[in-house]
């Protein structure tokens, strides 16, 4: 059997928007989101799993978009860089990343961002050293890890105040 | 990467096509997506069995411990009845691959995954040979570097080890796989799920393309864990960085004491070989022994003498027996 020239029509929400669109079925939703909807903040950097730059919320968890099929977001809502704050009004997990230089070339800070808003909401960011397990999924090349350690624990603060 | 057809299951029944060459079954999809990518499978349809209605429960069946294969392995490494009943498998869940590949990647689909020898890992076409990717091409591992292969169970046709951190923890537990295929449905001790290179070779089978004793159309649709009510266990995993990493050596223990002595002890080893390793002869002789480092360490070096090493992984035997070790020390505690 071959799957040449198939498109499906699938429909999501991304960002609280509904979006409604014919893919091929290998599509992942990392290359939906960056070509299709030219929502650019979600980056490509390893296309395997290994580097987490890549990482969106599913129904509000954390995953790999390179590892997920658009066609499987069927229903599901998803949430990128774009759609957890503004200019004007920064999520507190970017203001602290901003207020602890948490980033150099920046390359990994959308990927790390919504990482670090699924660390806190599941209760991971206790302690330096859990976060720094649960945080793992994300690689920072330019190494500012003590200041990403430094920026989930403070927002963690910021949210549950 | 190849397209392909793509359609959502609602039944265990309509996976049964999958039969693993044109057809696949895709759940999480973390680790099948990239056999894609490099060229280790490349179907024309996928049937995903993602979205089955009640395939992720996690409860407790009387005696015994039922999860579904659709459970991802943060849902298990977080839910209670796991780290209550079975804590070497919650452990061994959340040592593997990182928090958002773990919000993806099924149990069913985990231990399904293949080998990271780096040989096998490329992208195609390959410029060594790979039994385990083309048939009858060689093994470059065998001959080139193999710090990472196995020690156990290899022939010269294929040296690769099985990766997967929850299958050594289920292989301790002594669970069992439930299967469900076009001709029924049946249960495999989890210890016979998977087969070594000989344990291959012995049946007929290729001995670098046979892993699982899964028949074509068949799923893994859950797993059956006996409870014990006085075991104890852990999962100890050693590897390159202290987390989201692929292991050297991992060991599972589940130890049952009468005082302070080892009553019952069952162990199993991660990455050792093509299939979670039981040592055997090591369950028999550490019963009486206080569940100490002192203690079991040198009768554990001793139930060495099947390990055939490689060129470059003569580590494995001292840090095998030394993850065991740490193991039981754990569990005890």
């Amino acid at each position: 059997m071959d799957g040449s020239g198939v498109r499906l029509d699938v429909a999501f929400e991304v960002n609280g928007r509904a979006v409604a669109a014919q893919v091929e079925p290998r599509t992942t939703l990392l290359d939906f989101l960056r070509d299709r909807l030219h929502l650019t903040g979600t980056k490509k950097g390893c296309n395997e799993g290994a580097c987490g730059t890549c990482t969106v919320l599913v129904d509000g968890k954390r995953m790999n978009s390179c590892l997920t099929l658009a066609i499987q977001c069927a229903g599901r809502a998803v949430t990128t860089i774009e759609g957890i704050g503004s200019e004007g009004a920064l999520h507190p997990v970017q203001q602290a990343f901003i207020d602890h230089d948490a980033f150099q070339c920046g390359y990994c800070t959308p990927g790390q961002i919504l990482s670090a808003i699924a660390c806190i909401e599941e209760g991971h960011a206790t302690d330096p050293d859990t976060v720094r397990e649960w945080m793992s999924g994300n690689l920072c090349r330019c190494s500012a890890y003590p200041q990403i350690t430094a920026a989930v624990l403070d927002a963690a603060a910021a949210v549950r105040s | 990467m190849r397209d392909f057809n793509y359609a959502p299951a609602h039944s265990v029944e309509e996976a049964f096509a999958a039969d693993g060459a044109d057809t696949m079954a895709i759940a999480g999809g973390t680790e099948i997506l990239n056999w894609f990518r490099l060229g280790i499978a490349a179907p024309g349809r996928l049937i995903d069995i993602g979205r089955i209605e009640g395939l992720d429960t996690i409860e407790r069946d009387g005696d015994a411990l039922t999860i579904g294969a659709l459970a991802t392995l943060n849902q298990i490494g977080a839910h209670q009845l796991v780290q209550d009943h079975a804590r070497v498998l919650a452990q061994a869940c959340l040592a593997a691959a990182s928090p958002q590949v773990r919000n993806r990647a099924t149990i069913g689909g985990n231990v399904l995954q293949k080998t990271r020898c780096a040989y096998f890992r490329a992208e195609a076409p390959l410029p060594w040979g790979c039994n385990k990717r083309d048939s009858g091409t060689g093994c470059a591992a065998f001959d080139g570097l193999n710090d990472r292969h196995a020690i156990f169970g290899w022939t010269e046709d294929c040296v690769a080890v099985q990766p997967s951190d929850p299958a050594v923890a289920l292989t301790a537990l002594d669970a069992e796989v439930e299967i469900a295929g076009p001709a029924g449905k049946r249960n495999i001790a989890a210890t016979e799920l998977h087969l070594t290179q000989a344990d291959a070779a012995a049946e007929g089978l290729d001995p670098a393309r046979a892993e699982t004793r899964l028949a074509p159309g068949e799923v893994i649709t859950g797993y059956r864990l006996p409870i014990r009510p006085a075991a104890r266990s852990a999962y100890v995993k050693v590897r390159e960085r202290a987390s989201y990493e692929y292991a050297l050596v991992s060991a599972a223990a589940v130890i049952e004491l009468s005082g302070d002595a080892i009553r019952r002890v069952a162990l199993a080893l991660g990455s050792v070989a093509q299939k979670p390793w039981r040592l055997a002869e090591a369950e028999q002789r550490l019963v009486g022994l206080p569940p100490t480092r002192d203690a079991v360490l040198p009768v554990l070096k001793q139930c060495f003498g099947e390990a055939r090493p490689l060129e470059h992984n003569g580590y494995k035997v001292a840090m095998a027996a030394g993850a065991a070790a740490r193991a039981i020390v754990e569990a005890a505690r």
